[in-house]
C-alpha cells in the first residue's frame, strides 16, 4: 500500500469565531497550579488542554502522553489589541481605504482590472508583489473617495502599534471598525484573500492559548516547577486582562483604562514577538529576554531550521576515526561496543524464521537485542526469556539483530559539503573503540586522523538498505560529479610507495617479490625480467603491473615530468613517460598523476573501462601493495634530511647578501627620488613591489640551491615531486630561507608609528624591518623573525575562520536556490512550478560525473578501441 | 579524412553541437575507411547515450554542491591582475559571492577593451583611444591655486600632460567656462577663472565643483592601461561603463567586455548576462586552481537569468521567489513569510524538497520520484 501523502497545506488567518470554535477551555485565571500542585480549572494548565505528566489522561480526548495531540484554549480580551506582525499592513490598509465608507480609494473599474490581473498572475504562478505595492501607492495618493466623496485624511502609523489621524490617536476599536467596513471585493485588490483573512482579524479580540504540550513545565530537583516562557507571558496577559476588566466595570477614569489597554497591548505584542523594535523585550526574573512565539520559529535553532528541516535520529553512532589500509575502501571498521548497540531489523517470514530464532538464542555478539511483536510491543531479549520468545516467534514479527559484518551503513563526516560526505560502507566489526577506514577514502570526506570524529547510520528498511548499497556505495563515488575525475585515490604513502617501487629499474628476487605481494591475490608471476647467474629478478614495474587489469592501454606524462621542450617520450631521463600496454607498465613511474586522488588517470580509466567494482579492487590492491612496498624499501624523514653542506650554506648566504644590497639600493634610489614608477603606480608602491620581487627571487634561489644539494633521493624531495605530500616551497622554507612574511599581500608595516617594531628606526624600509625572515626553519628563527612569522601566520588563521562562515552561507544559499531542480524524462531541467530552466541539461545533457573530464565522450579512446578491433 | 564525409555520417545521429564538433575534430586528423568511420560514430553515439543524465536526477543540488564545496578551499585575498602589478581585482571567494549576489557594481569593476584592426596594432592609436576613454580631471592637468584678493582661481597648466592626454587648450577653456559659468582668461600658460558674481563662498565652491568636472573621457573609467596581448594592443580599465565605451571611436565593441554583470544585462541583454555569469564564475574558480564542470555553473546562471532579469542567489532573488511558503520560511526571515502567506491565503502544494522534509514525506527527486505499480497475485496460469 502506498503511504498517504499530504497534498497541500493552506495558510489562513484565525478568525475570532474559529478561535472560539477550536477552543476546549476558556481561560480566565492567571494561576497555574493550586497549593496542592493540582492544575486549576480554567487556569493556564487546565487539564482539558492536554497532558504533560506521565500517567495522567487528557480530559478532552482521553489520550495519554504521546497520544493526545494537545488542545487549544482561549482568552477573551477585554479590549481589542493590534497584532504586531500586521501593524504595518493595517496602517497601509487604513490609508488606502475611505474613512467613511471603507471602500478602496480607486474607481470600481480600475479595481476590477487590478483584481483580474492579480487572479491571472496567481494562476500562472507570477509575482503580484509589485502590483499590490502600486495599488497601495495610488490609492494612498487619492484626495477624495470616488465612492462617497469623503476627503481622505492621512493616517500616520508609528511603530510599533500606534495610529494617528490628525494628532488624534485611533484606538484598536476604531481601527477594527474601519477594517470591518472594507468589502471583500476591494480586499482582493490588495492581494488579500477575504475568505482566508479578513483585515479585522488582524486586530485581536480573542487570543488562542496553545496546548500545554507546546509549553511544557519542567520540575526542578528541588521539586519546584519551572514554567515555560510562553506560560509566563500568558500569565501576564491574563493578569492584565483581568485587571482591565475589573477597572472597566468599576468605571475607572479614562486615563487608567488607557494605561491598562496599552499594557495589554504590550504583553500581547511581546507574546507574539519579543524582538519588535521600539518595544523593550519582556524579561525573565533573571534578566534573560523571554523566548516567545516568533523567537521559537526563527533562526538556525528555531522550529523551521532546527526541528523541521533537520531532525535527530536513532540508530546512529559517532566516534574517532583511525586508518586501516587492510580494509577495503568500501568497508568501515566498527568497534564491537558500537556493533552491539546498533541493530538491524529482520522482518520475520517463513524463509528466515529459523535464522531469526538463532539470533535470539545467541548470547554473544551477533545476537538479537529486541523483538517487536505485530502489535508494536517491543520486548527486550534476555537470557531468561530467549527460549520463550523463540517459541512465540512467527512471521510478522520483527527481530532487531545486532550489527554484523556485511551490513550496509551510511558513514558521514561534517561538514557535509557534497554528496560524497555521506557514503555507504560495508561493516567490519573490529576490536577497540575507533571507526576504521581505508586512508584512500579520506579525500571525499576531507578527513584526517588528528582526532576527527565521524558518524554512522544504520538504514532500517530494506528499501533504504538497497538504495544505500546501489546508489551510495563508495565505489559509485570514485568519480566526482564536480569535475568528472576521481576523488578517491592514493594519498601520501600510497604515492611515495609506488613511486619508489616503479621508478627506474628496481630489481627484486623471488623472496622479495613474494614479501611485497603477500596481501595481493596473485596466482601467477610473469616471466622475470632478468636472470643473472641463475637468480631470477623481477622489476618494480612488473610488480605494479600485477594489479593492473588486463587489456589496459594508456600513455601519459607523470607528475614528476619536467615539461621539457622536446619530450623524449620512452627515453625520458627521469622515467616520467608512462606507457601501459595491455595491463603491463612498460615505461614510466607511477605517482600522483597515475593513482592520486583528484588526478589519478589510471583510476579514471579503470572506472570507465572496467566498471566501479574493478576500480574498487584496484584501489584496495594499490593501497595494500604501496604500503608493503614502502615498508620493504624503507622510507623515513628526519631533521637531518634538511641538512645542507657548508658549501650550500655559503651560497645561500651570498644570495641573501646580494638581495640585501639590492633592497638597500632600491631604498636609496627611492630616497633620492631616482626610482622610476611603474605605469599606474606611485613611487611608494613601486618600491614595495620591487623589494618584494627581489626578496622573493632571493628566496627562490636559496630554495633551488638547497634543493640541488638535497638531491633526488632525499625523502622530502621524493614526496614533493611525486605529489605525495608537501611542495618544493615547503622544502625551501625548511632548508633554505623562510622568506617574506606578509599581511594583506604587503610587507608588514603595521605596529608602531612608522615602524613595525621598536627595534628599528622610524621609516626604515630594509628587508628585516618589514618582516623578511632570512633563516630557515631548520636553522631556527631569531626573535624578530619569529614575531613577524607569527604575524603572518595569524592572518592565515583569521582568513580561514572568516572563509568557513562565508562559504558556508554561500553554499546554503546555492542549495536553497537550486534544490528543487530536477531532470525530467524529456531531458529538460525544471523547477517545482514546471517552468523550464534548461531545455537540455548543460546544453548537451551529459552527466558531469560520467563525462570525460568535462567532455561528453572520449572520442580518442573510442577511435583507438575501434581501430584495434574492438 | 574528408570533413564532408564525416559530416554526412554525423548528420544521421542527433548529437548536440559540442559533441559533434569534438568528433569532427578528432576524426579529421585520421585516415579512416567508411566502415570504421561508421563504426566509430555509432560507438560514439552509444557512449553518448550512456553518458546522459538520468531522469529524476537532482541536478540542482549537485550543481550547488559542486560550486559550494570548493568555496571552502578558496582564498579571501585580492590579487593583482594576471601577474602584472597594474590593476587590483577581487578574486577568490569574495568575487564568487559577488557574482552570486549580483551586486549593482562589483567592488573592482574592470573592462577589457579590444580595438578595431587599424588601432590594435599601433601603440599611438591605442593611446589615443585610451585617452578618449580615461576620465581626465582638472587636477591631472593643472595645479590649482586660489587668489582670494583678486577673486580668481589660477590654473597652472602642465603642457606635457596636456599633450600626453591630448587635451586641447581651447576646448578646456570652453568646457570650464560653460560648466562652471565663469569667465576664463588665458595668460602665458596660466588660466585665470573668475566667477561672475564675486563672493568668497562662490569662489571656493567653484574650486570644489571644478575638481569634479570630467574634462575628457568617461566618468566611471578611472584608469586605462594598455597592454600588448597576442600581438595586439588591449586596453584594461579600472571602472566600467560598457554603454559609453562601446560607442567610442576605435573600440571594437564586439570584443569589448566588462566584469559588471548587471551592466551587460542592461546593454547586451539577458543571454549575454548568462554567458557573463558563466565566464566570470568559471574564471574565478579556475584562477584558484579549482576544477568545476561548466554544466554546474551553467545551471546556476540559467536559474539566475531564467525569467528575463538577473536575480540574486539568495533571499532577494531565486530563493525568495519560490512558490512554496514552507521552503521560504525555512530559508530566511521565517516569520514574515508565514504572516504574508496567511494574508494571501496561500497554499503550499508540497512539491519541493524542504516542504516534504518538513511534513515527513519522501521528496520528489531521484528514487522518491519513481512510482512503481505491480500487480499482486503472481503468475497467471
Amino acid at each position: 500500500m502506498a503511504p498517504k501523502r499530504i497534498r497541500s497545506i493552506k495558510f489562513e488567518l484565525l478568525s475570532p469565531r474559529e478561535i472560539r470554535k477550536m477552543s476546549v477551555a476558556k481561560i480566565i485565571t492567571p494561576d497555574t497550579y493550586d497549593d496542592d500542585g493540582y492544575p486549576i480549572d480554567m487556569g493556564l494548565m487546565d487539564q482539558r488542554l492536554g497532558v504533560i505528566d506521565p500517567g495522567l489522561r487528557c480530559k478532552t480526548c482521553g489520550g495519554k502522553i504521546g497520544e493526545c495531540p494537545g488542545h487549544f484554549g482561549h482568552v477573551e480580551l477585554v479590549a481589542p489589541v493590534i497584532h504586531v506582525g500586521y501593524a504595518k499592513l493595517i496602517g497601509k490598509l487604513l490609508n488606502a481605504t475611505c474613512r467613511n465608507c471603507g471602500r478602496i480609494l480607486l474607481p470600481d473599474k480600475k479595481r476590477d482590472e487590478i483584481v483580474e490581473e492579480i487572479e491571472r498572475r496567481r494562476e500562472t504562478g507570477g509575482d503580484i508583489e509589485d502590483l499590490v505595492k502600486e495599488v497601495f501607492a495610488i490609492s494612498s495618493k487619492t484626495k477624495e473617495c470616488p465612492h462617497c466623496g469623503e476627503q481622505r485624511v492621512d493616517i500616520k502609523f508609528e511603530k510599533p502599534t500606534f495610529y494617528y489621524e490628525n494628532e488624534h490617536r485611533l484606538t484598536p476599536i476604531d481601527i477594527r471598525e474601519r477594517l470591518e467596513k472594507i468589502p471583500d471585493e476591494d480586499l482582493k485588490a490588495f492581494g488579500m484573500d477575504p475568505a482566508s483573512a479578513r483585515p479585522e482579524w488582524m486586530v485581536l479580540t480573542v487570543l488562542p492559548v496553545p496546548p500545554v504540550n507546546t509549553r511544557p513545565s519542567i520540575t526542578l530537583e528541588s521539586g519546584q516547577r519551572s514554567e515555560d516562557d510562553l506560560t509566563h507571558k500568558l500569565v501576564d496577559i491574563i493578569r492584565i486582562n483581568q485587571r482591565f476588566q475589573e477597572n472597566k466595570e468599576a468605571g475607572a477614569p479614562q486615563l487608567i483604562i488607557e494605561d491598562l489597554w496599552e499594557l495589554l497591548q504590550y504583553h500581547v505584542t511581546t507574546y507574539l514577538d519579543n524582538e519588535v523594535s521600539g518595544v523593550p523585550p519582556a524579561r525573565h526574573r533573571s534578566g534573560r529576554p523571554l523566548k516567545t512565539l516568533s523567537q521559537r520559529l526563527k533562526g538556525k535553532e528555531g522550529r523551521f531550521r532546527g526541528s523541521l528541516s533537520g531532525k535527530r535520529v536513532n540508530f546512529s553512532a559517532r566516534t574517532v576515526i583511525s586508518p586501516d589500509p587492510n580494509l577495503s575502501i568500501g568497508e568501515v571498521g566498527v568497534p564491537k561496543a558500537i556493533a552491539e548497540e546498533l541493530t538491524v531489523p529482520m522482518y520475520v517470514s517463513r524463509y528466515n524464521l529459523e535464522e531469526a530464532r538463532k539470533f535470539i538464542l545467541r548470547t554473544e555478539h551477533p545476537k538479537a537485542n529486541y523483538v517487536i511483536r505485530p502489535d508494536g510491543r517491543r520486548v527486550k531479549v534476555t537470557e531468561n526469556n530467549a527460549e520463550e520468545v523463540t517459541e512465540k516467534l512467527e512471521p510478522g514479527w520483527v527481530v532487531e539483530r545486532q550489527l554484523m559484518d556485511g551490513d550496509v551503513v551510511l558513514f558521514n563526516r561534517q561538514p557535509s559539503l557534497h554528496r560524497m560526505s555521506i557514503m555507504a560502507h560495508e561493516v567490519r566489526v573490529l576490536p577497540y573503540k575507533t571507526f576504521r577506514l581505508n586512508p584512500a577514502v579520506c579525500p571525499p570526506y576531507n578527513a584526517d586522523f588528528d582526532g576527527d570524529e565521524m558518524n554512522l547510520h544504520v538504514p532500517q528498511s530494506l528499501e533504504a538498505q538497497a538504495e544505500a548499497k546501489i546508489l551510495m556505495s563508495v565505489q559509485e563515488h570514485i568519480l566526482s560529479p564536480r569535475f568528472g575525475g576521481p576523488i578517491i585515490g592514493g594519498i601520501h604513502d600510497h604515492i611515495s610507495g609506488l613511486y619508489l617501487l616503479t621508478k627506474g629499474d628496481n630489481r627484486f628476487t623471488k623472496e622479495e617479490v613474494m614479501e611485497i605481494i603477500k596481501p595481493l591475490d596473485v596466482k601467477k608471476l610473469p616471466k622475470p625480467a632478468y636472470e643473472i647467474d641463475g637468480v631470477k629478478y623481477w622489476t618494480g614495474k612488473q610488480i605494479f603491473s600485477l594489479i593492473l587489469p588486463e587489456g589496459l592501454n594508456m600513455t601519459f606524462k607523470a607528475e614528476i615530468c619536467r615539461n621539457c621542450d622536446v619530450c623524449k617520450e620512452t627515453e625520458c631521463d627521469i622515467d616520467a613517460y608512462v606507457v601501459i600496454k595491455n595491463g603491463v607498465l612498460e615505461h614510466g613511474t607511477v605517482d600522483e598523476k597515475a593513482i592520486g586522488a583528484f588526478k589519478g588517470l589510471v583510476i579514471d580509466q579503470i572506472v570507465r573501462q572496467y566498471g566501479t567494482a574493478a576500480a574498487k579492487e584496484f584501489l584496495d590492491n594499490t593501497t595494500r601493495l604501496a604500503i608493503r612496498a614502502i615498508m620493504h624499501m624503507g622510507f623515513s624523514f628526519g631533521i637531518d634530511d634538511e641538512d645542507i653542506p657548508p658549501e650550500a650554506v655559503r651560497q645561500i648566504d651570498e644570495v641573501m647578501e646580494e638581495a640585501k644590497n639590492e633592497v638597500a639600493n632600491l631604498v636609496m634610489a627611492f630616497k633620492k627620488g631616482e626610482l622610476d614608477p611603474l605605469p599606474g603606480r606611485t613611487i611608494e608602491e613601486t618600491l614595495e613591489l620591487r623589494i618584494m620581487q627581489s626578496l622573493g627571487r632571493a628566496r627562490d634561489r636559496a630554495g633551488k640551491i638547497a634543493g640541488n644539494y638535497l638531491g633526488l633521493n632525499n625523502s622530502a624531495v621524493i614526496m614533493a615531486i611525486s605529489g605525495a605530500r608537501g611542495s618544493m616551497l615547503n622544502l625551501t622554507q625548511m632548508a633554505g630561507c623562510v622568506g617574506q612574511q606578509s599581511v594583506r599581500g604587503e610587507r608588514i608595516k603595521r605596529g608602531y608609528s612608522g615602524r613595525s617594531l621598536t627595534h628599528f628606526k622610524r621609516g626604515e624600509l630594509g628587508a628585516e624591518a618589514r618582516g623578511f625572515v632570512r633563516s630557515s626553519y631548520k636553522k631556527g628563527l631569531n626573535p624578530l623573525e619569529f614575531f613577524f612569522h607569527a604575524v603572518g601566520g595569524r592572518e592565515g588563521l583569521v582568513d580561514t575562520a572568516v572563509r568557513t562562515s562565508q562559504s558556508g552561507y554561500l553554499q546554503r544559499r546555492l542549495i536553497n536556490a537550486l534544490q528543487d531542480l530536477k531532470i525530467e524524462y524529456d531531458g529538460t531541467v525544471r523547477d517545482t512550478k514546471g517552468a523550464v530552466v534548461q531545455f537540455r541539461y548543460g546544453d548537451d545533457g551529459v552527466d558531469p560525473s560520467k563525462s570525460y573530464r568535462g567532455k561528453a565522450i572520449d572520442v580518442k579512446r573510442i577511435v583507438e578501441e575501434v581501430l584495434s578491433g574492438g | 579524412m574528408d570533413i564532408k564525409e564525416i559530416e554526412k555520417e554525423l548528420k544521421k545521429y542527433p548529437f548536440p553541437e559540442s559533441v559533434r564538433r569534438d568528433i569532427r575534430e578528432e576524426l579529421a586528423k585520421l585516415d579512416l575507411n567508411k566502415k570504421s568511420l561508421k563504426k566509430i560514430i555509432d560507438r560514439c553515439y552509444e557512449e553518448y547515450l550512456s553518458n546522459l543524465m538520468e531522469p529524476g536526477e537532482a541536478a540542482g543540488i549537485i550543481a550547488a554542491q559542486s560550486i559550494g564545496e570548493p568555496g571552502t578551499q578558496m582564498t579571501m585575498r585580492t590579487f593583482h591582475y594576471a601577474g602584472v602589478a597594474e590593476i587590483n581585482v577581487t578574486l577568490g571567494l569574495p568575487r564568487l559571492i559577488e557574482i552570486m549576489d549580483v551586486r549593482k557594481t562589483p567592488s573592482t569593476p574592470i573592462m577589457t577593451i579590444r580595438l578595431q584592426d587599424d588601432y590594435s596594432n599601433d601603440r599611438k592609436l591605442a593611446r589615443e583611444v585610451a585617452n578618449r576613454i580615461e576620465a581626465t580631471y582638472i587636477t591631472d592637468l593643472a595645479d590649482i591655486s586660489v587668489d582670494i584678493t583678486g577673486m580668481k582661481i589660477i590654473l597652472f597648466l602642465d603642457e606635457k600632460v596636456m599633450e600626453r592626454k591630448q587635451v586641447d587648450k581651447d576646448e578646456l577653456v570652453k568646457k570650464l567656462s560653460k560648466s562652471l559659468k565663469v569667465d576664463v582668461e588665458e595668460k602665458d600658460g596660466k588660466l585665470y577663472l573668475s566667477p561672475k558674481e564675486p563672493s568668497y563662498r562662490k569662489l571656493l565652491q567653484t574650486v570644489e565643483k571644478m575638481k569634479d568636472i570630467v574634462i575628457k573621457g568617461i566618468k566611471e573609467i578611472r584608469r586605462v592601461i594598455i597592454r600588448k596581448e597576442e600581438g595586439e594592443y588591449v586596453l584594461y580599465t579600472e571602472g566600467s561603463n560598457l554603454k559609453k565605451v562601446m560607442r567610442v571611436k576605435g573600440v571594437d565593441y564586439r570584443r569589448t567586455t566588462t566584469n559588471n554583470i548587471l551592466e551587460i544585462a542592461e546593454v547586451l541583454g539577458i543571454e549575454a548576462a548568462r554567458n557573463a555569469i558563466i565566464k566570470e564564475a568559471l574564471d574565478t574558480l579556475e584562477e584558484q586552481g579549482l576544477n568545476v564542470d561548466v554544466r554546474h555553473i551553467m545551471l546556476v546562471a540559467d536559474m539566475m537569468t531564467n525569467d528575463g532579469e538577473v536575480k540574486q542567489v539568495g533571499r532577494h532573488g531565486v530563493a525568495g521567489e519560490k512558490v512554496s511558503v514552507l521552503s521560504r520560511a525555512a530559508f530566511e526571515v521565517t516569520v514574515n513569510h508565514l504572516l504574508e502567506a496567511a494574508i494571501r491565503g496561500d497554499t503550499d502544494n508540497l512539491s519541493g524538497v524542504t516542504e516534504n522534509v518538513i511534513v515527513g514525506q519522501a521528496i520528489k527527486l531521484g528514487t522518491g520520484d519513481v512510482e512503481l505499480i505491480s500487480k499482486l497475485g503472481g503468475r497467471s496460469k
